[in-house]
């Protein structure tokens, strides 16, 4: 590997956030090694309290998302009575009432099925265009690499928030399925959109550094075929770092599709969206804080889970962290 | 090194010029009625749709429309909203106040993440370190969203330290909201900056600087500081974007009247073009700054000016 | 304290006199305290060096010798290093017992040390000039401009062609043989009395080797430098150094001029090494390698360290009282004239 390439492949890893990148990557592959990655990262991850407790609060959410009634008390979120419009927090009613006068906890809790559900859709597809797009560009590299990588640097020049903003604006007027509806699909797909990049960058920079080790060059030399060079050995060793980022990932998402409900081009109304709660509290704030502070403190810790688990997995299998 | 930069600046029109298409695209081109992209659910005369259509070249073939969109980008002309104001004249009216809240969260974000990373990098396992290391997870998973509601409730309403909204107080009403925005990056930067740090710290090059008998401040200051930077300067880089997304929101939230609560509200009224002006003027600045960021590495790190 | 010390002139022919006593290493033991339990990579080891005299330190990796050349430099990180007893007498002054400060003085004009990698040794971000220059600006408080030239200067003499152009390039624009130089002419810019070399031939091409070798050996004699060179290499100890110390598992098991112990062995260890020099003449025949694996340093073998692989090893009933392999530790003692070998049976190895 060039001295360029190793330049480029941290400068990807740090934009990913996958790692801090410094030294060499040592990139030995054979399938014992692998195996030793693996378990060596799990005795890492063990003893690593952010590991425990970010798990602890996936299956909490995740739980949340499923079977949400057992969360909300057995309370229907949609019925609603005006009478108790912005009541604030009592022993019957843990999180109050929403300004119609619905539980506030049972919509709180249901609407973690939305955002866990766009999270997780968002990222397969950024997952799949990423390793698709990233693997083409770094195994066949010259003209095929220049290409797309253009193709994301143009992407990249729109942030995730301004271009999926834009692109549900413009959506619903268009005839494209999934994109003109206002719901889920739509901002999920819109997500992926413009999130791809750096999913495909990392992968890249990968494939690029596996494919010119000494590794691969004997497997060539015993005539292993092209696909199977790049299935078999050089994309489980780009799994890791992609694991890393998807998880981290799947918390900015949640994040970022709060924000773009919020700001009135995610889902609308009925839907139940923690973006719609806190947005529908912003006026009460005074009166009523816990309008906009319940569904706040929720999306923080959901999203703080999936940091939290990013960050213990990429200490484990940093392996520069390693011996 | 001018060779470098005149390398970047050549890759970097054709991301230019795609990343308008992008755009132009995502609002005339895609399948459907352009005219209800840029109205939104306003109802459109069939007068008023005669018009547009003629302004913005809609019956004609697809390369056309962008080149008239081009040419009338390249003369600064960024359309006008539905109630004929030019968009220029919106930009250059909320402009400024996006910039100072940029500038300030750039600012907070670079001074106070580096130092705390830097400080945390090179005692590692101590008190500080820890601290910097929870503090830092916390505040990264809390959306911006959530943490300017946070903030202006604490700090501005209970404890009444900063203004709650508005730019009546001068500098002072970008400090909160600065901090607001730099906040996920800051903690970002400081992480960054701790983990570079510290790794740097056991670098060979660092033990030959200790064998030269070379004193402590030079060998941290001179010959681990500057290479640690590297990578913080590249993520600072590419992270502007993300605080261009941020600023809508933090804009909206603290009533600061700039550009990002402008698309805010022209999303809100559905008025297209401002939208579309705002978001490619937003662009163009993110892929400048890029290239100075690129520069930058480039003068920090020497190995990659010579290709 | 200081004296000369003269070493007898071997079987090579004539050597120059060797001057006054530098440095005395004694009993030196280092540990390392890590999660997993404490590694002993050096256990009381101690060698002199005298000017003009070029001391190979031999051995495998894990054998102890870097990590004893790093603490004499003082650059060990700890933790999780402990230096855990002995003393290192530069010039008669104990390092370890020094403030750091004065300490850090000592590093560079008084010792120096190479390291292996040039290009990950060297910061890449600053120029050769700058890395070069900064010995003299942080040591004499020489200004910029001056620095530089003397800089010039010190290429020249490492023989670095070009040098006044060269002198505002990076690292990387530098050949391998090239940086190595650089280094070298880092470490010898304030004129040091010892420089320790650590493997500084080891990532390069053998001709460059040759070169880089012989331009030390010109420095010492210009200088009258003191010189550790740490390998692993016999060819290397072979054509450049004086006198060797062969390390094992933290100790040093055999010591001598590099004639007595390349042409007869005191140790079994160092007869293996010998024996596993591939021969031109054998050709054909099979290679010998020590056999077995170096030891692991957090769980030292009992007795001698070396018994697991030892061909001559006497177990139980048939060793001499005292002198059991594998409960008794062989000590470091003369078993001939100027000769010193951990080994119980020394003499049967010389006999040979």
């Amino acid at each position: 590997m060039t001295d360029q390439q190793q330049l480029d492949l941290r400068k990807d890893e740090v934009e990913a956030g996958t790692t801090t990148g410094l030294a060499s990557p040592s990139v030995d592959v054979t399938s014992a090694r692998q195996n030793s990655l693996w378990s060596d990262a799990w005795g890492s991850l063990k003893r690593n309290p952010l590991f425990w407790l970010g798990s602890l609060l996936f299956v909490f959410f995740a739980l949340m998302a499923v079977v949400p009634q057992l969360f909300a008390r057995g309370v229907d979120p949609r019925a609603c009575d005006l009478a108790f419009a912005k009541d604030t927090p009592s022993s019957g009613h843990w999180f109050g009432y929403d300004p119609q006068g619905c539980d506030y906890l049972s919509n709180v809790v249901y609407g973690a099925r939305s955002s866990l559900i766009i999270g997780i859709f968002a990222v397969v597809v950024i997952l799949v265009l990423g390793v698709l797009v990233g693997a083409i560009a770094g195994f066949y590299g010259g003209v095929v690499d220049g290409v797309l990588s253009r193709l994301a640097d143009i992407f990249y020049a729109l942030p995730l928030i301004l271009g999926a903003l834009v692109l549900l604006r413009v959506g619903p007027s268009t005839d494209i399925p999934i994109l003109n509806t206002r719901g889920p699909g739509a901002v999920a797909l819109a997500l992926a959109l413009f999130g791809w990049m750096t999913a495909m960058r990392l992968v890249r920079s990968q494939v690029i550094a596996v494919k010119s080790s000494d590794y691969v060059a004997a497997a060539r030399a015993m005539g292993a075929s092209n696909r199977r060079i790049l299935l078999r050995h050089i994309l489980p060793n780009a799994v890791a770092p992609v694991l890393v980022y998807t998880t981290i990932t799947i918390g900015v998402l949640i994040a970022a599709e709060a924000t773009l409900t919020y700001l009135g081009v995610g889902l609308q109304r009925p839907a139940i969206s923690w973006g719609l709660q806190i947005e529908a509290g912003q006026d009460s704030i005074r009166s009523a804080p816990h309008l906009v502070l319940f569904p706040s403190i929720i999306l923080t810790l959901t999203v703080m889970a999936f940091v939290m688990l990013g960050d213990a997995l990429r200490d484990a299998l940093d392996p520069r962290q390693r011996a | 090194m001018g060779r470098y930069i005149a390398r970047r600046l050549l890759l970097t029109i054709p991301v230019l010029l795609g990343a308008s298409f992008l755009i132009f695209a995502m609002v005339y081109a895609l399948p459907g009625d352009p005219i209800r992209a840029l109205g939104g659910d306003r109802p459109i005369s069939p007068a008023v749709a005669a018009v547009l259509t003629e302004r913005f070249h809609l019956n004609d073939p697809l390369y056309l429309q962008y080149w008239e969109y081009l040419k009338s980008l390249l003369h600064g002309d960024l359309g006008t909203d539905f109630r004929g104001r030019p968009v220029l004249d919106t930009i250059e009216r909320t402009l400024p106040i996006t910039v100072k809240l940029t500038i300030a969260a750039v600012l907070f974000e670079t001074v106070i993440g580096i130092a705390a990373g830097v400080l945390a990098g090179i005692r590692r396992n101590s008190f500080f370190d820890n601290l910097v290391l929870i503090s830092t997870t916390l505040i990264v998973s809390i959306p911006i969203l959530v943490l300017a509601f946070l903030a202006q409730l604490t700090f501005g309403l209970k404890l009444g330290w900063f203004p709650i909204a508005g730019t009546r107080d001068g500098i002072y009403s970008y400090l909160l909201p600065g901090l607001v925005l730099a906040s996920g990056s800051l903690a970002y930067v400081a992480r960054l900056t701790r983990t570079s740090v510290a790794e740097n710290m056991s670098a060979d090059y660092v033990r030959t600087a200790r064998a030269k008998g070379l004193p402590r401040r030079d060998v941290i200051v001179r010959h681990t500081l500057r290479n640690s930077l590297i990578p913080v300067v590249t993520f600072i880089g590419a992270d502007i974007g993300g605080l261009l997304g941020g600023a809508i929101i933090t804009e909206t939230v603290f009533n600061l009247p700039g550009i990002g609560r402008e698309v805010f509200d022209s999303v809100r009224s559905q008025e297209g073009a401002v939208v579309v002006g705002i978001v490619t003027l937003m662009v163009f600045f993110f892929i400048f700054f890029n290239l100075v960021v690129d520069v930058l590495y480039a003068v920090l790190d020497p190995r990659i000016r010579y290709d | 304290m200081t004296g000369t010390t003269t070493v007898p002139v071997g079987p090579s022919g004539g050597r120059a006199r060797t001057g006054e006593l530098l440095l005395e290493v004694d009993d030196l033991h280092v540990e390392f305290r890590t999660r997993s339990g404490v590694v002993n990579a050096v256990n009381g080891v101690s060698y002199t060096l005298a000017e003009r005299q070029t001391l190979a330190i031999l051995g495998e990796s894990g054998s102890g010798k870097s990590v004893s050349a790093q603490a004499i430099m003082g650059i060990l990180d700890s933790p999780p290093a402990v230096i855990t007893g002995g003393g290192i007498r530069f010039q008669g002054e104990d390092l370890l017992t020094m403030a750091e400060e004065d300490q850090r003085k000592v590093r560079g004009p008084g010792i120096s040390m190479i390291f292996q990698d040039a290009l990950s040794s060297l910061n890449p971000v600053y120029s050769v000039g700058y890395q070069i220059g900064e010995m003299f600006r942080a040591h004499r408080g020489t200004s910029k401009k001056d620095a530089k030239q003397k800089a010039v200067e010190l290429m020249d003499r490492v023989r670095i062609p070009a040098a006044a152009q060269r002198v505002n390039d990076y690292p990387h624009q530098f050949s391998g043989g090239m940086r190595q130089r650089v280094m070298i002419a880092m470490a010898i810019a304030l004129d040091p009395r010892i420089l320790i070399a650590d493997e500084p031939t080891t990532a390069l091409d053998v001709t460059v080797q040759a070169q880089v070798m012989d331009l030390l050996k010109e420095l010492q004699q210009d200088t009258g430098m003191g010189l550790i060179l740490i390998t692993h290499d016999l060819g290397v100890v072979n054509e450049v150094a004086d006198d060797v110390a062969v390390m094992y598992a933290g100790k040093i098991v055999e010591r001598g001029t590099v004639d007595d112990v390349f042409t007869d062995a005191a140790h079994p260890y160092t007869e293996g090494l010998m024996a596993s020099i591939p021969q031109i003449e054998a050709k054909g025949g099979r290679l010998r390698p020590i056999v077995g694996q170096p030891p692991n340093l957090a769980a030292i073998p009992s007795g001698c360290p070396f018994h697991p692989r030892c061909a001559r090893r006497r177990l139980g009933a048939e060793a001499a009282p005292g002198r059991e392999c594998a409960t008794d530790v062989p000590p470091l003692r003369l078993v001939a004239p100027g000769r010193e070998a951990a080994c119980h049976y020394s003499e049967e190895v010389l006999g040979v």
